[in-house]
C-alpha cells in the first residue's frame, strides 16, 4: 500500500509545472520515480479516477488529476462513483463517499424551500 | 496599530470556477456581498492583509507538515490551479517580507509557527482575492493551518494561532487587516460534493457571532467528520480568525447553501471597536 506516493506524486504535478511537463514527455519514467504498486500505475497511467478515489486520494488532489487530463467536473464526479461500483468502499483516508441525493435534487430543495420563504 | 479589520469568508473553487452552474440571483447577491467585503475592508486604509488560510497542497504536504504556517517574502504566485478550471489568471500577488517576519517572531512567542520563504497560493487564497482586492494592490501575509492532512492541530490550538496573530498585528506600527477562509460543512472533491449541513453551519455562525470560544472549541473532529464532513476540518481558520477577533462579535453578511460551490457561501465580519477602527496611521 502506498497511497502516500501516489498522493506525492500528484501533489507534484499539481504545483510544479516541470514535473507536468516531463510526465507529458515521458510517464513512464516519472512514475518509475515513485514507489508505487502495478495497481497504481495502471490508475495513474489510465487514468482511472474511480480507482484511485477509491484507493483513497484526497479529493484535493485528485480533482486537479482530474483537470489535468481534462475531465469536465460532472464527469470526474461520476467516474468517482463509477469507481465506488466497480472497486466497492473508499479504502484509506478521509475522503470517503456518505451518500448524498446530488446537486439537482439538492438545488431543486432549496429552490421550493426559497419559494416557500 | 490594533487590527484594523478581522473577517472570514468562503474560498470554495467553484465560486469561480463554476460560477454559471449556480442560481443567477443567489451567485449575484454573494458576489456583491463579496465585493461590498472587499470595500468595507479596504476602506479601514490596511498596509496589509492577513489571510489565514486552508490551502489544499499547493505548498504543504505530508512529508513535511506544518500544523501552523506563515509566508515571509515579498511576493507570491498563485493560483496553482489549472487556469481553465479555477477560471482566476495566475499572477504574482505582492507581499512583505520585513512585515512577515516581524509578524512571525511575535507569533512564536506563544506558538511554534513554520514560516516558508516560497508560498504559491491555490484557490483557498485566489477566491477570496478575486473578490476582495481584485487589482492585487495589498499586500499579502498567508498564513495557513493544515486541515487536510490529519493529524490536525487541536480547535484549541487554532484558537492560540489567531490570538498570537492578533498580538503580533498590534505589535507593528502597520495597519493590518485579517481574513480567515474556509468552508463550514462540506464534502468538496467527493461524489458527495454539494452535500451541505446548512442546520450545522448557522449554529456554527451562530456560535461565530457570539465569538463563544468556549462553544466554538467544543467539537471534536469525529463530531465535524460526521455533520460537516471532511470539508469541515476547516472551521479552523473561521476559529483563529474569532480569537484574532479579540472578544469582539460578528455579523453574518451572507450565508447561503450553493450546492454547485459545494458550500454554504459564507462572509462575515468581527464588530472591531470604532476607535481602533479609525486610528489614523501616523
Ligand atoms: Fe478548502
Amino acid at each position: 500500500m502506498s497511497l502516500y506516493q501516489v498522493q506525492k506524486l500528484i501533489y507534484q504535478l499539481n504545483r510544479d509545472p516541470r514535473t507536468r511537463q516531463r510526465y507529458a514527455d515521458e510517464r513512464d519514467a516519472v512514475l518509475g520515480d515513485y514507489d508505487l504498486t502495478q495497481e497504481e500505475i495502471g490508475a495513474l497511467a489510465k487514468p482511472d479516477i474511480g480507482l484511485l478515489y477509491v484507493l483513497g486520494v484526497n479529493g484535493q488532489l485528485l480533482m486537479h488529476f482530474a483537470a489535468l487530463h481534462r475531465i469536465e467536473w460532472t464527469d470526474y464526479l461520476e467516474r468517482m462513483r463509477q469507481g465506488l461500483k466497480e472497486y466497492g468502499p473508499v479504502r484509506e483516508g478521509v475522503y470517503a463517499a456518505t451518500g448524498y441525493e446530488g446537486v439537482e435534487a439538492h438545488d431543486a430543495r432549496l429552490k421550493a424551500e426559497r419559494e416557500t420563504r | 496599530m490594533p487590527l484594523v479589520y478581522c473577517g472570514a469568508c468562503s474560498h470554495a473553487p467553484g465560486i469561480t470556477g463554476r460560477a454559471e452552474r449556480a442560481d443567477t440571483q443567489t451567485r449575484q447577491a454573494l458576489e456583491t456581498a463579496f465585493r461590498r467585503m472587499g470595500d468595507e475592508m479596504r476602506a479601514t486604509r490596511p498596509d496589509a492583509l492577513v489571510v489565514i488560510a486552508a490551502e489544499h497542497f499547493a505548498n504543504f504536504f505530508m512529508n513535511n507538515m506544518p500544523a501552523f504556517a506563515i509566508g515571509m517574502a515579498d511576493s507570491y504566485e498563485g493560483p496553482i490551479e489549472d487556469e481553465a478550471f479555477l477560471r482566476i489568471r495566475r499572477t504574482t500577488v505582492p507581499g512583505n517580507k520585513a512585515l512577515s517576519r516581524r509578524l512571525i517572531e511575535t507569533v512564536m512567542q506563544t506558538v511554534d509557527v513554520a514560516y516558508a520563504e516560497e508560498w504559491k497560493f491555490d484557490h483557498g487564497i485566489s477566491v477570496p482575492l478575486h473578490f476582495l482586492t481584485p487589482d492585487y494592490d495589498l499586500p499579502i501575509v498567508p498564513a495557513n493551518i493544515n486541515c487536510q492532512g490529519p493529524p490536525l492541530a487541536p480547535l484549541a490550538r487554532a484558537w492560540a494561532f489567531g490570538e498570537a496573530l492578533r498580538r503580533a498585528v498590534d505589535a507593528v506600527p502597520e495597519r493590518i487587516a485579517l481574513i480567515g477562509t474556509g468552508g463550514l460543512s462540506h464534502w468538496p472533491a467527493t461524489p458527495d460534493s454539494g452535500k451541505i449541513n446548512h442546520e450545522w453551519d448557522r449554529e456554527f455562525l451562530r456560535r461565530w457571532s457570539a465569538n463563544d470560544r468556549e462553544a466554538l472549541l467544543s467539537y471534536t473532529d469525529a463530531e465535524i467528520y460526521r455533520e460537516a464532513g471532511q470539508g469541515g476540518f476547516e472551521i479552523r481558520t473561521f476559529i483563529a480568525a474569532a480569537a484574532a477577533a479579540g472578544g469582539a462579535t460578528g455579523r453574518i453578511d451572507f450565508c447561503e447553501p450553493v450546492p454547485i460551490f459545494a458550500v454554504s457561501c459564507t462572509l462575515g465580519s468581527f464588530e472591531l471597536p470604532p476607535a481602533q477602527q479609525n486610528t489614523p496611521s501616523s
